[in-house]
């Protein structure tokens, strides 16, 4: 697990995440009419009433920011091995990695951030 | 042992190019496309659906994205998501060497193991189709409404 390799298995173990938790995201958004999971209030699965429905639940929180980190982690690593394949100048990749990490942790802050403080709003039955 | 660096004469237009690789290296060309397609939407509605600790719930009925033209897109990383999770899901069991035929002797006529690699690349589309199909009549349920 020299030269990197490790956070190739990495990806491909946040690939085969995603499959799951991605799947299931799309089937309870995208797929509300037909199969109607986790939505309650009425038959819109993304209308605001369920989406505070979920964020009330603290597992939805959770899933979010999982789901959100191991995104993030394959996506921006498979740009990166995409980018890194240009054979671009070493000071050109070390700046191009450093540049994606901070994209990386800037959006996982904030999605992080959003989906708790949605948690937090949803449960004191408020708006925001 | 050094490690050469190659340039990478033809760049991304490399991709294009599938020669006698067969359909999977279209497969190849297509899963970078729709894994790009999806990581920009990820992105973007990160931020998007973190404005929601604000009360802004700009997908949902009256919201800037809730146009037909949104709905068409939504269709799109749905379709995009099923090809790149099923044909991904076949890159990793490939790559721990499943579905690739037991190791021969290269003897000529030689024969390529892509062959062996096909039923796996069917299976793996049939089940994009599926998601998509049933992604498909939730699009339309939609848009009937």
């Amino acid at each position: 697990m020299r030269n990197g390799t490790k956070y190739w298995t990495w990806h491909m173990a946040a690939g085969v995440v995603l499959l799951l938790l991605l799947g299931l995201h799309m089937v309870i958004m995208h797929m509300g009419g037909s199969v109607h999971l986790f939505a309650p209030r009425g038959a819109d699965a993304v209308s605001e009433a369920n989406s505070q429905w979920r964020d009330s639940k603290i597992c939805f929180a959770l899933s979010y920011i999982l789901l959100l980190g191991v995104g993030l982690y394959h996506g921006l690593y498979s740009l990166r091995t995409i980018l890194l394949e240009l054979t671009l100048k070493p000071a050109m990749e070390k700046a191009m990695t450093i540049l994606l990490v901070i994209v990386g942790v800037g959006l996982f802050g904030l999605g992080s951030w959003a989906a708790w403080a949605a948690h937090v709003v949803a449960l004191a039955g408020g708006k925001g | 042992m050094a490690i050469h660096r190659y340039d990478n004469r033809l760049g991304v237009w490399g991709w294009l190019g599938g020669g006698r690789w067969g359909i999977e290296r279209y497969a190849y060309l297509l899963h970078r496309l729709t894994g790009l397609a999806v990581l920009l939407y990820l992105l973007m509605h990160t931020v998007v659906t973190s404005l929601r600790v604000k009360g802004i719930y700009l997908w949902t009925e009256g919201g800037f994205f809730h146009q037909p033209i949104f709905r068409l897109g939504e269709f799109a990383v749905v379709t995009a998501f099923a090809f790149h999770a099923f044909n991904g899901l076949r890159l990793v069991l490939v790559e721990l060497g499943f579905a690739v035929g037991k190791p021969i002797e290269p003897i000529y006529p030689y024969k390529t193991s892509v062959g062996v690699q096909r039923p796996l690349l069917i299976a793996a589309m049939l089940l994009a189709l599926v998601f998509l199909a049933v992604g498909g009549y939730n699009f339309m349920l939609g848009a009937a409404k």
